[in-house]
Parts: C-alpha cells; sequence; structure tokens
C-alpha cells in the first residue's frame, strides 16, 4: 500500500450501543488513488465503517484520519469540509423520492457550486450518460426500477467529482450488462480523476476484477487477509478460501451463534 | 430504593428528553437565516403546508360558524341579546376558535404530513445523504418548513375565522331572520383590530411554531422504521395539541386579561 494513505482507521472501536460491539480495535488504511474493496459477510460492519469515515458516528476509540485530519464528528464546520470532498452511494440509493432522476443528480450541483442551470444541465447528462440513464433524465424515482435508481445514486455520487468515493454495495440489484458497466465505471473514474475508492460488496467477482487492494473483513471488524486480488485469490488460508469461492462449509459460520439444534428442540437438557 | 432509583432514572430520561428538544429548537432557529435567504423554498413549504389544509380549514371553519350561531342564538335570546350575536360570534373565532382549532387541524392534517415526511426521509437515508453531500439538512430540508409552518398558521386561522363568521351570517341573517345591517355593525364597533385581531393573529403565529417545531422534531428524531414512524405521528399530535392548548391559556391569560 502507499506509504500516504488517504484513510487511515487508527485502532477504531465502536457500537451503536454498549451491548454489541460493531468494530473492535480495528485499524486500515486505503491508499490514494486507488481501488480498495472491503468484502465480508453480513453484519460484520462494512457500512458502519463507512459511515465512520463520513463522520456519520464517531468511533468510540480510536481516530479516523482522512487526508491527514483526524475527523472530529464533533466540529460541524470541519465535518462539512471534509465531506464536500467525499461521494457516497448508498446500499438503497438514498434518492430524493420528490425529485426526478435528473434534479436528483443536480441537487449537489445546486447546493454545493454556483454554476449556471445550462452548465449544470450538462453535467448531469454527461454523468447520466456515463451511467447509461440519459434518457430517463425525466422520469420520477417512482418509476424506475430499482437497478436504475441505484445508477442514478452512482451519477449523484459522482456528479462533483470527488477526490474520495464510497460505495456501499454498487452492485446490488443489477443485472450483468449493468454490473459489468457499473464495474468499468468505477475503474475509470479511479483512473482518469485519480480519485481514492472505497468499494463495499459482496460481489467477489467484480471487486477483484477492479480493485487495487481487498480487504477480507470479519465479523467485529476483525482483518482475516488484505492483499492485491491476485494474492487473495491464490491464498491457501481456509477462511480467504471460504469466502472468496462462496463455500458453504468453512471457518466461515453461516448460522448466527445460538444453542444447539438438539437443545432447542427439546432432544436435550439446556446446561 | 428501588422506586426511587426508577423514579430518578424516569425524571432524568425526561429532562433528557426536553433538554434534547430544546437543543434541536435552538438549531432549528440557527438554521432559520440559510431558509430566509431560500424564499422559493418556503414559498413551497407554504404551498404544500398551507394550500393542501385549505379544505379541512374551511369546511370546519364553515361548521363551526354554523353551530356558533346557532348556540348563541338559543342563549342570547333567553337574555334579549341576540342583536349580539355577531360580535360574539367574530369574539370567539377571531380570538379563541380560529386560532385554536386551526392549530389542532393543523397539526392532524400538516403536522402528521410533516412528520411522516421526514421521518421516512430519514428511513430512506435522504437525510444521512445530504449530511455526507455537506449539505446541512437542518438548512435546507427543515427550516424552509419551519418558515413555511409560521406563515400558514395565521393565514389558515384568518381564513377560518373568515368563514366562520360567513358561515355564522347564513344561519343567523338568512336562516333565522337577524337584521344583517345590525349583524355587522355590531362587529365593526365591537372589534378592535389591533386587540383582538391582532392577538388572534399573533397567537396563530405562536401555534404555528409549536405545531411545526414538534412535526419535524417527531420526524427528525424518529426511530426509522415503518413502527417508529407510526409513533412520531401520533406523537407530533398529541404533543402539539396539548402544546396549543396549554399556550392558549397563557396567551390568553396574558392578552385578555384586562376588560
Amino acid at each position: 500500500m502507499s506509504a500516504t494513505p488517504f484513510i487511515e482507521i487508527d485502532h477504531v472501536t465502536f457500537g451503536y450501543d454498549s451491548r454489541r460491539t460493531i468494530l473492535n480495535d480495528l485499524s486500515l488504511t486505503f491508499a490514494r488513488g486507488k481501488v480498495t474493496a472491503v468484502l465480508g459477510g453480513s453484519g460484520c460492519g462494512k457500512t458502519t465503517l463507512l459511515r465512520l469515515i463520513g463522520g456519520v458516528h464517531a468511533a468510540n476509540s480510536g481516530r479516523v484520519v482522512f487526508d491527514g485530519e483526524v475527523v472530529n464528528t464533533g466540529d460541524k464546520a470541519q465535518l462539512f469540509r471534509l465531506r464536500r470532498r467525499l461521494g457516497m452511494l448508498f446500499q438503497f440509493g438514498a434518492l430524493f423520492t420528490d425529485l426526478n432522476v435528473f434534479d436528483n443528480v443536480a441537487f449537489p450541483l445546486r447546493e454545493m457550486t454556483d454554476l449556471p442551470e445550462v452548465l449544470i444541465r450538462d453535467i448531469v447528462l454527461m454523468k447520466l450518460n456515463a451511467v447509461g440513464l440519459r434518457g430517463a433524465a425525466h422520469l420520477k424515482i417512482s418509476e424506475v426500477s430499482g437497478g436504475m435508481a441505484r445508477r442514478v445514486a452512482l451519477a449523484r455520487a459522482i456528479a462533483l467529482d470527488p477526490e474520495l468515493i464510497m460505495y456501499d454495495e454498487p452492485f446490488a440489484g443489477l443485472d450483468l450488462v449493468s454490473m459489468g458497466v457499473a464495474a468499468k465505471l468505477i475503474r475509470t473514474l479511479t483512473d482518469v480523476t485519480g480519485a481514492t475508492t472505497l468499494l463495499i460488496s459482496h460481489d467477489v467477482p467484480q471487486c477483484m476484477a477492479i480493485s487495487d487492494w481487498v480487504v477480507l473483513m470479519a465479523t467485529g471488524g476483525r482483518i482475516v487477509a488484505q492483499g492485491t486480488p491476485a494474492e487473495l485469490m491464490a491464498s491457501t488460508e481456509p477462511e480467504v478460501r471460504q469466502f472468496v469461492r462462496g463455500e458453504p462449509d468453512g471457518p466461515v459460520k453461516f448460522h448466527y451463534p445460538a444453542r444447539s439444534v438438539a437443545q432447542d428442540f427439546g432432544l436435550e437438557a439446556a446446561p | 430504593m428501588n422506586v426511587l432509583q426508577h423514579l430518578g432514572q424516569r425524571a432524568l430520561a425526561v429532562l433528557a428528553s426536553w433538554g434534547h428538544g430544546a437543543l434541536f429548537f435552538w438549531e432549528l432557529l440557527q438554521a432559520l437565516p440559510a431558509a430566509i435567504t431560500r424564499p422559493g423554498l418556503v414559498v413551497q413549504q407554504i404551498h404544500a403546508i398551507g394550500n393542501r389544509s385549505l379544505v379541512i380549514i374551511l369546511a370546519s371553519g364553515t361548521a363551526v360558524g354554523f353551530v356558533l350561531a346557532l348556540q348563541m342564538y338559543y342563549a342570547l335570546t333567553t337574555y334579549g341579546a341576540s342583536e349580539s350575536l355577531g360580535l360574539i360570534v367574530n369574539l370567539a373565532l377571531v380570538r379563541e376558535l380560529g386560532p385554536v382549532v386551526t392549530a389542532l387541524l393543523f397539526a392532524g392534517r400538516a403536522g402528521t404530513s410533516l412528520t411522516a415526511e421526514i421521518g421516512l426521509m430519514k428511513a430512506g437515508e435522504q437525510i444521512a445523504a445530504m449530511e455526507l453531500m455537506a449539505i446541512d439538512p437542518k438548512a435546507r430540508v427543515l427550516a424552509p418548513r419551519f418558515l413555511g409552518g409560521i406563515v400558514s398558521m395565521p393565514l389558515l386561522a384568518a381564513l377560518f375565522s373568515a368563514v366562520g363568521i360567513l358561515g355564522a351570517y347564513v344561519v343567523a341573517v338568512m336562516l333565522i331572520g337577524i337584521d344583517a345591517g345590525n349583524f355587522w355593525s355590531i362587529q365593526q364597533s365591537g372589534v378592535d383590530v389591533w386587540r383582538d385581531v391582532g392577538n388572534g393573529v399573533a397567537k396563530s403565529a405562536v401555534f404555528g411554531v409549536i405545531c411545526t417545531a414538534v412535526a419535524l422534531y417527531q420526524g427528525y428524531e424518529t426511530e426509522a422504521t415503518p413502527e417508529g414512524v407510526a409513533y412520531a405521528t401520533t406523537r407530533t399530535v398529541v404533543t402539539a395539541s396539548l402544546g396549543v392548548l396549554a399556550m392558549d391559556f397563557i396567551l390568553t391569560a396574558l392578552m385578555f386579561s384586562t376588560p
């Protein structure tokens, strides 16, 4: 990884309440100008990690460093200054349902810049064209499918050409063609603009195809492995092999921790 | 000891929620200048909050005017004072019923709508998305709605009172047969623009602050689930209505303490 990371997660511990810790002493860096994918099972804290970077939540302990600056969620001015440099694609799109497709993509441009409407129109159509939805600009959000909504959200996330782009499950709900286009777009954007890209996904093949660095995360924010896609694919570590190959049996448990089946069905006395 | 602990915990929780609400209100006030500089957003909200409440306000105002005229007529005839009907109906509407009933209807119609809208925006991560775009949702989303509510409420209350008086005119003059000249002239001489109408408008503005702030707070702080939004809308009606009734007593005591 690069010697000067754009994002540094330094011994971060976080839980939404005192009963359950989502991330436990997590340390991680994200290299400047690279695509880093974070892979892991559901509920292991991947989305929470993005929210911590965006300053939506404050870490219980440890620090999040954004381009050399420690993120302080209590400092609103600093937060907003840092957030102007990032774009985020939310897991479920988070599109504004009272606006149409065009206005959703234009929203950050109108709110954050003084660009004339003519220029905004051109930028929006360019972004929509990149995700294949230039012709859908006039549609209401209720009129687009889930996959299309995600592409609109992708166009909105990149509207301001941010320095840091965070994608939360960008491939979920997309058909194969859209998925391929989205993956190529993410890679191209990083290469052309030099943006730092954080990608959270369950889609191993797509992530391996476009990422420079892959982090495999387990419950509690434990880092199982990290390396280049080739290194992870070649790993002989059982946990890594099971995840990247999607094998049902192995060290990664499918079931949530529970009493034994025999106990739950009354075949054996509880201890 | 356990009971004392429990009471103490409840008291602390209530105080914490009041403090949280006060802090939210303070932040809302701080966001107001941003909304004032974007009148287009405020006008949009006046249309959404005010215009869409018109039907219920006009229908209720007319019905209240009808009933008030009838009830007052029966009571006043007993004392041979039926010629005072226009004045009593006017004062009742302009001073009390107009602002209070409008506020209660507003809490039920526009308040719940605001709470649900903000709550669903939160559930759909629209608020979080805005925050991550470095856009302050309090300034962009809440403050224009807050101003829209404050502006809409006195206008709606004025319309409520106006149609109420017209409703009373229909019953008193056209059905019962009270002299039309007397109906209007006693109002002209007995109603003071500043003391009666002005105080009524001031009350409405205060109720607008209460209803809109409560609705926005409940929506903004709701648990982002269908159940959470449902509870929040209910809390909006209950809290805003109680707040309006309590504040009405205080304002009436302050405004009309001398004859």
